[in-house]
């Protein structure tokens, strides 16, 4: 069923007894050519892409407990490609051109929304790694702006400049960044996944895998045994929970990470807005509720809660930068787990054991990612080979010495 | 217009009489009002307007889970979206307007959406919008925006102040309600330590909007007696307007008091709320319950509300909803409003109750087996139609409906940390599970013990057993007679057949939208919420979360716990943003830190600049001087020419003492420490334990087992966290001892060829280049016996020495040199002349030592030694570290002195692509040098070590530059170092 | 959170600043045959447990103490407090 205003109307005027469901509920089959562990953003879009771009058939995505209810269903819906790295930028802009045509593609409106993304600057130590960093966009093919301070106040003028502890001294925009509506995301791949034959299996917990002669053969499930040729991993926070049961150690940490919505309120804040001497960053749903976040709580965490030090430190954060903030309330506040990464970068490569292949470490960057890591890991999947945008996101990087850090940070996970 | 509805004996104050306006029409009502309560006193039902349709709304309940009374207090920076009249204590001079509305109150245009109802369905957005792609942006979001939010933020500053402020208690006693007044008695009179927090303005809770009594009192004055015996104890400390928001680890509450919500502004210098963090040994959650609405067609008219609001509006504020009202229920509890407004003389024109054997409540008519079908009135109820239970239709004529479909216990603080309720069958809710955080009790109706005598015998209980446990001994009271009615409740959610009967009220989810999620496969409740919005408004779900669930569960051919719930989070009810930042906001957001000098450099008319949280002086500017080069270029040219101060306080200073202090260095350098003598200084460079550079800095051996460390100013923390790390944790039994002394120590650079002079006319001691070589460091007297610290080091690449006094005498320090420093012109500098100096030195600073580069890329490869074990040297070891072409430190000269050569623009080749693929390098660090008369940059360039001479491109489309340079050294000044060691 | 210092008795987790793993603690020898190996595990590899985590944590905002926190990743609940430097001495760490 394809969706349209046509067709909303129509069903409007014929009572809605023609919407169907939006993927269906089969019931596992013995075997699949490939089963993908984990129903959340990655694992979706990377069922999707598996389908309509390589053409695989018989493909599974096993999800635990419902779809999309991770991170892709728990974020800050922010759009970017503003990396650095060479490593990085690429793949981020790739997947910012995947948002762009994502509606159109899998027939779902999940309100891609090119509002622009503003990293302020408040030290010239600063400007300087911007301006490097706006820089390395551009020559990726990317867009970057650099903004006066005035150019910032005429869109924000509303942000602090009187009574400023860190004055502002311009800003970095990606005026092609922006927000998504994220649970959209996953009902609209699942949808898509769906109508090219993917069969989506919710509560369905892979309890371990069955590895012989060194070669995965399947998975055991809390609906009983699936068999596969390929086992794709992608559940994120879980990662390190899910490959301890074929003796794994990964190179991340689960950490918890919390996000925040306001009460819903009229526009106020057009773009999505970083505050460059806090940890806090801003935009406005469409439903107004501003949608907000900062640092990690900075410990290792399954809980999916935080605690309070980090939330009054992103107000504090908040207040310093915009101090109307002070009469709007916190409705929501909510945390999530986690795959922080040893250099603050994600991993898409094949593991030790043949037929298993492996997709997380995406810290807290990994929506953004969304499109790109689905196709990407798709890519591995079908072919064997990495995709020429994700060849840096491999396993043996850390023993040869080849991070990607765009923080700097070293291997500690809570910094990057 | 006059108060029609006030009906006598509540609890407000008639004559305090309060004036206030709303939508601009005044208004007056009394002390002891909210904005709702006095609203309907002067018969205006409707306060507001929905989310999505735009419905006409009025109060649905009489509390902070108010749904649709949501209106824009107050006015200007102080404008405050989104609040609820059922808890905006009413003052005098309020100013209230509606919101969410395109034109008036009564007039929204936008209650077109209500017509387009059919189309606007649960999601029906991601199903179209989408062609032509660009339109997405540029016409739909912009109108959905628009149209949709609810209230407005000013846009201007928040005026007011918040605290915060840290308690700890025995007992947190959440609620003061019977069940939390009955359990602060017992600890209170135990001499536990006991906080007792309520929301409410008024303690009592639902003891104030009931009629029944406690002993030979009334319950609200048992209430207020209670109260009163409470304030009398030192160890209880009473918390009325303060919501508790969450339950967090390890007994940590936070709360909310707002301390001048109720005053048309904050008193002198008070805050408007503070937000305490509370330390609970014990929590007892005695948060009441919350009645929950029928679904039936059209179920969202003003005057339609929960039957125990209205029995509060009745009881506590003497108003009634109308003059003529029906109850509709479907347990006992509804017919209780019913009996109290008809003794207020309120005509009551039927109470309808689902259930065929309805008892027969009072001297009015009782519809046993009967169902309010649907309702009519465009701006507020008119007539309410009823099905008989023999199927005849009935209309009645009535201005307000109370809905009961039964109490919800209010469980939320129970499950902050992801504890699940668990489903009662008695009263047909979610009770507390048994996974509660760590050391929480619940009593009274939270736990589903709905009567009062529960709430008094099980609050008293809970708090003996929790006081037992703490080593109290609470004696039990004995209880006062009072109502104790068993709760009798049939489940009944919604009329068969409904359509648009509203669950979630504010957000516009109704029956049928539940009903199409179902259909389109959005089963699960947390999709069930996410594709309908069920739940996401400003009340969480308080209302409307149970009749999704039971409308989900029986579509799925599931039981209610079967379906479960969706997470409580916190906050319990929204949170002002003000409060959490409290004072940490404007120049407070983060502590100032301010060098020795401070003061000094302030008579000279210094600019400072952050650097972290430290002030530090950027240029001294002279009169006559317009552009800061002027300042720069002079501060550089005088330091090289003469001499020059700059005050270097910032950078980190750490004390090593101890017999191992050699070889604790050896680990924490990748350069060799052991054998430096003493009375020298040894440049060093710390590795992560990844191999790469962390940070760097001077070692200056005082004594044999005495060394001073010092770190770059924005490592100063992070370093000394490492070396206590590699001492405790990697080497416990080094004998070595650290102290950070950045802050016991002014010190300052001292620059230039006529440095030495200047510091002779102020050093006690012998400092000539034979006594007191480059690299020389001692601990010496100045001023005639004032202990100081020398050193003879230079960043600036001049004859220099870094002083140090403790900081106590850090600002005279500054003045005597600048007195003995008068005959050569002596020049204060800042952090930019600083940072031109290095440039054109080569010295790395934070711009280099970036986090990712190695010793190898900082050309300081061969320092890592290979003769011992240090942090970092083994991984700085790994293949991808040491590629031969790896990036390089360079320095970098345009190849026209008047081209710029930007930070952050990257390195390409003379020709071919300017391209990501082509990238060769980057440009870390740039300046002026006036020594040179040109523009000169440090960066990083592939093999750069190999590549001096060579012209390339600096490009940075960023910002419109693309120069041609050429590949120098990056010792631009003096590289073999003469005047150094002059 | 609150740690119990075992020196200072309980206080607040944000007056501490977190590193993570308290294999940290068991730094390889530089000189072994698998120094490189070692190296690498010790350094970016973690079991990242839900349940009881050993982890290292510094009193920065006290007494610069490092401590050896056992705490329990699902719950936070903590079921032990020790000195790091104790902790690394029973290891078998010394100079």
């Amino acid at each position: 069923m394809r969706y349209s205003g046509f067709k909303v109307i129509k069903e409007a005027l014929t009572g809605h007894k023609g919407w169907k469901p939006a993927w269906r509920d089969p019931v596992p089959q013995a075997h699949y050519d490939i089963i993908i562990i984990g129903g959340g953003g990655h694992g979706l879009a990377t069922a999707y892409y598996l389908a309509k771009e390589f053409g695989g058939k018989k493909i599974a995505v096993l999800e635990k407990g419902w779809i999309g209810g991770g991170n892709v269903g728990r974020n800050t819906t922010i759009v970017r490609s503003n990396y650095l790295l060479d490593g990085n930028e690429p793949f981020y802009e790739m997947s910012l051109k995947l948002w762009e045509g994502l509606e159109q593609d899998f027939n779902y409106n999940a309100m891609v929304s090119q509002r622009g993304i503003l990293n302020l600057i408040h030290s010239d130590a600063q400007r300087d790694a911007f301006t490097r960093r706006g820089n390395a966009m551009i020559l990726n093919g990317a867009d970057a702006e650099m903004l006066t301070t005035g150019q910032i106040l005429d869109r924000y003028p509303f942000l602090n400049v009187d009574n400023a502890r860190f004055p502002i001294k311009g800003g970095l925009a990606q005026h092609r960044g922006g927000t998504v509506r994220h649970d959209a995301v996953a009902w609209g791949y699942a949808r898509g996944a769906d109508i090219r034959g993917v069969d989506i299996i919710q509560n369905c917990e892979v309890t371990g895998f069955r590895i012989e002669n060194g070669k995965a053969i399947g998975v055991e499930t809390s609906r009983g045994y699936i068999g596969a040729n390929k086992i794709g991993c992608a559940v994120a926070g879980s990662s390190s929970r899910l490959m301890s049961k074929v003796d794994m150690q990964l190179p991340m940490e689960s950490h918890v990470l919390q996000a925040f919505v306001s009460e819903g309120l009229k526009p106020v804040i057009p773009g999505v807005i970083t505050f460059g001497a806090g940890h806090f960053y801003c935009s406005q749903s469409d439903k107004g509720g501003l949608v907000f976040g900062g640092d990690l709580d900075g410990y290792n965490s399954y809980a999916q809660r935080g605690n309070m030090p980090v939330v009054e430190d992103v107000c504090e954060s908040g207040m310093a930068l915009m101090p109307m903030l002070g009469r709007a309330r916190l409705l929501r506040m909510w945390g999530g787990v986690m795959d922080m990464s040893m250099d603050g970068s994600p991993i898409i490569d094949k593991t030790h054991i043949d037929g298993l292949y492996f997709n997380g470490g995406w810290c807290y960057g990994g929506f953004k990612a969304t499109p790109a890591s689905g196709y990407c890991f798709a890519h591995l999947l079908a072919r064997d080979m990495p995709h020429p945008n994700a060849t840096a996101f491999r396993f043996d990087r850390f023993s040869r010495g080849l991070m990607i850090d765009e923080k700097g940070m070293g291997n500690q996970p809570n910094l990057h | 217009m006059t108060q029609i509805n006030r009906i006598t004996n509540g609890q407000t104050n008639p004559d305090q009489r309060l004036e206030f306006t709303f939508d601009g029409k005044t208004f007056y009502g009394q002390g002891g009002d909210t904005l709702a309560s006095a609203l309907l006193a002067n018969g205006q039902r409707l306060m507001g307007r929905s989310f999505k349709y735009h419905r006409p709304r009025g109060p649905l309940t009489a509390g902070s889970e108010e749904p649709n009374a949501l209106v824009e207090l107050r006015t200007g920076g102080r404008q405050e979206p989104n609040t609820r009249a059922t808890t905006a204590e009413l003052y005098d001079g309020l100013t209230a307007r509606s919101q969410n509305r395109l034109g008036s109150l009564k007039f929204d245009l936008l209650s077109i959406n209500d017509r387009l109802s059919n189309f606007l369905t649960a999601g029906f957005y991601y199903k179209t919008f989408m062609w032509p792609a660009a339109f997405w942006e540029k016409l739909y979001e912009p109108i959905i925006r628009h149209a949709a939010g609810l209230g407005s933020l000013s846009k201007i500053d928040d005026p007011d102040l918040y605290d915060k402020g840290f308690l700890h208690c025995d007992q947190l006693i959440i609620g003061a309600g019977p069940a939390g007044l009955s359990a602060a008695l017992v600890a209170g009179r135990s001499g536990a330590q006991v906080i007792l927090a309520d929301e409410d303005f008024r303690m009592g809770g639902r003891l104030n909007s009931e009629t029944f009594a406690i002993g030979d009192q009334s319950g609200a004055d048992w209430a207020t007696a209670t109260v009163a015996e409470l304030a009398t104890m030192p160890n209880v400390r009473l918390l009325p307007r303060t919501t508790v928001i969450g339950a967090f680890d390890h007994g940590i509450f936070s709360a909310v008091e707002r301390v001048s919500d109720h005053l048309a502004v904050p008193a002198t210098g008070k805050p408007r709320q503070i937000l305490w963090r509370i330390y609970a040994k014990s929590s007892l959650l005695c948060a009441g319950a919350t009645e929950r609405p029928i679904g039936f067609e059209n179920n969202d008219r003003p005057g339609i509300m929960l039957a125990s609001a209205m029995r509060t509006y009745g009881n506590r504020f003497g108003v009634a909803a109308d003059k003529r009202v029906a109850i509709f229920t479907n347990n006992d509890d509804g017919h209780r409003t019913a009996a109290d407004l008809h003794a207020k003389g309120v005509k009551i024109a039927a109470v309808v109750d689902t259930r065929p054997d309805a008892p027969r409540s009072g001297d009015y008519e009782v519809l046993a087996g009967a169902q309010v079908i649907d309702t009519k009135g465009r701006l507020g109820l008119t007539f309410a139609e009823v099905r008989e239970a023999d199927g005849s239709a009935r209309t009645l004529e009535v201005g307000a409906l109370g809905m009961s479909g039964g109490w919800n216990p209010n469980v939320h603080m129970t499950c902050h940390q992801r504890g699940c309720p668990v489903w009662n069958d008695t009263i047909a809710a979610f009770a507390p599970g048994k996974n509660l955080p760590v050391g929480m009790a619940v009593a009274g109706a939270a736990t589903g013990a709905f009567s009062t005598a529960a709430a008094l015998s099980t609050g008293a209980k809970a708090a003996a057993a929790q006081l037992r446990h703490l080593g109290f001994q609470p004696k039990p009271p004995r209880q006062p007679k009072t109502e104790d009615t068993p709760t009798n409740v049939t489940p009944f959610w919604y009329v068969q057949g409904c359509n648009r009967a509203w669950l979630d009220q504010q957000n516009d989810v109704t029956v049928k939208d539940v009903k199409l999620a179902h259909q389109e496969g959005f089963r699960s409740v947390e999709h069930l919420k996410r594709y309908t919005t069920l739940g996401m408004a400003t009340d969480q779900g308080k209302t409307s979360n149970m009749g999704g669930l039971a409308i989900m569960a029986e579509l799925a051919g599931k039981s209610i716990p079967d379906v479960g719930t969706t997470i409580f989070r916190p906050p319990y009810t929204p949170t002002s943003m003000g409060v959490l930042a409290g004072r940490s906001v404007g120049r407070d957001f983060h502590p100032t830190r301010l060098t020795p000098t401070h003061k000094w450099a302030e008579e000279q008319d210094a600019v400072f600049v952050e650097v972290g949280n430290w002030l530090r002086a950027q240029w001294f500017p002279k009169s006559g001087e317009t552009h800061w080069r002027e300042s720069v270029d002079r501060e550089v040219i005088a330091t090289r020419n003469s001499v020059g101060v700059c005050d270097v306080t910032t950078l980190g200073k750490v004390d090593v003492q101890g017999a191992d202090a050699a070889d604790f260095l050896n680990k924490i350098y990748c350069n060799g420490f052991a054998k430096l003598a003493v009375g020298k200084v040894r440049y060093g460079l710390m590795l992560r334990e990844d191999g790469i550079a962390m940070d760097d800095g001077t070692a200056a051996r005082m004594a044999e087992d005495h060394f001073v460390v010092t770190t770059t100013t924005a490592n100063a923390l992070p370093v000394y966290r490492h070396m206590e790390f590699v001492r405790q944790c990697l080497y416990p039994d080094m004998d070595v001892q650290l102290i950070s002394t950045t802050e016991a120590w002014a010190q300052y650079a001292v620059a230039g060829p006529n440095s030495r002079k200047l510091l002779e006319k102020i050093v006690d001691q012998d400092i000539s280049n034979d006594a007191f070589p480059f690299m020389a460091c001692a601990d010496i007297t100045v001023c005639g016996g004032l202990r100081a610290r020398l050193f003879r080091i230079s960043f600036s690449g001049e004859l220099a020495y870094e002083i140090a006094v403790p900081t106590a005498y850090g600002d005279a320090l500054i003045r005597r040199i600048m007195d003995a420093g008068a005959e050569f012109d002596v020049t204060p500098y800042g952090t930019e002349a600083l940072g031109v100096m290095r440039i054109e030195k080569g010295h790395a600073a934070g711009n280099e030592l970036n986090g990712t580069t190695t010793a190898q890329n900082l050309g300081m490869g061969r320092m890592v030694s290979k003769k011992k074990d240090s942090i970092g040297s083994t991984l700085s070891e790994r293949e991808g570290l040491n590629r031969p072409n790896d990036l390089r430190q360079i320095g970098i000269k345009p190849v026209n002195p008047a081209d710029p050569v930007p930070a952050g623009g990257h390195l390409m080749n003379a020709t071919g692509p300017v391209d990501a693929a082509h990238d060769q390098g980057y440009v870390t660090s740039a300046a002026y040098s006036p020594s040179l008369g040109h523009m000169i940059a440090l960066g990083f360039l592939k093999d750069g070590a190999n590549q001096i001479g060579k012209r390339m491109r600096l490009v940075s489309p960023l910002t419109g530059v693309e120069t041609e340079i050429e590949i120098a050294s990056a010792h631009f000044i003096d590289p073999e170092g003469n005047r150094l060691r002059a | 959170m609150i740690i119990n210092h075992p020196l200072l008795g309980p206080r607040d987790a944000s007056e501490f600043t977190y590193l993570g793993d308290a294999k940290l603690i068991d730094r390889p020898d530089w000189q072994s045959d698998t120094a490189a190996q070692d190296f690498y595990e010790y350094g970016y590899l973690r079991t990242n447990p839900a349940g009881e985590h050993r982890e290292l944590w510094f009193h920065e905002a006290g007494d610069r103490s490092w401590l050896v926190v056992t705490r329990n990743t699902l719950t936070h609940e903590i079921s032990a407090v020790e000195m790091a430097r104790d902790v690394a001495r029973a290891q078998g760490r010394s100079k």
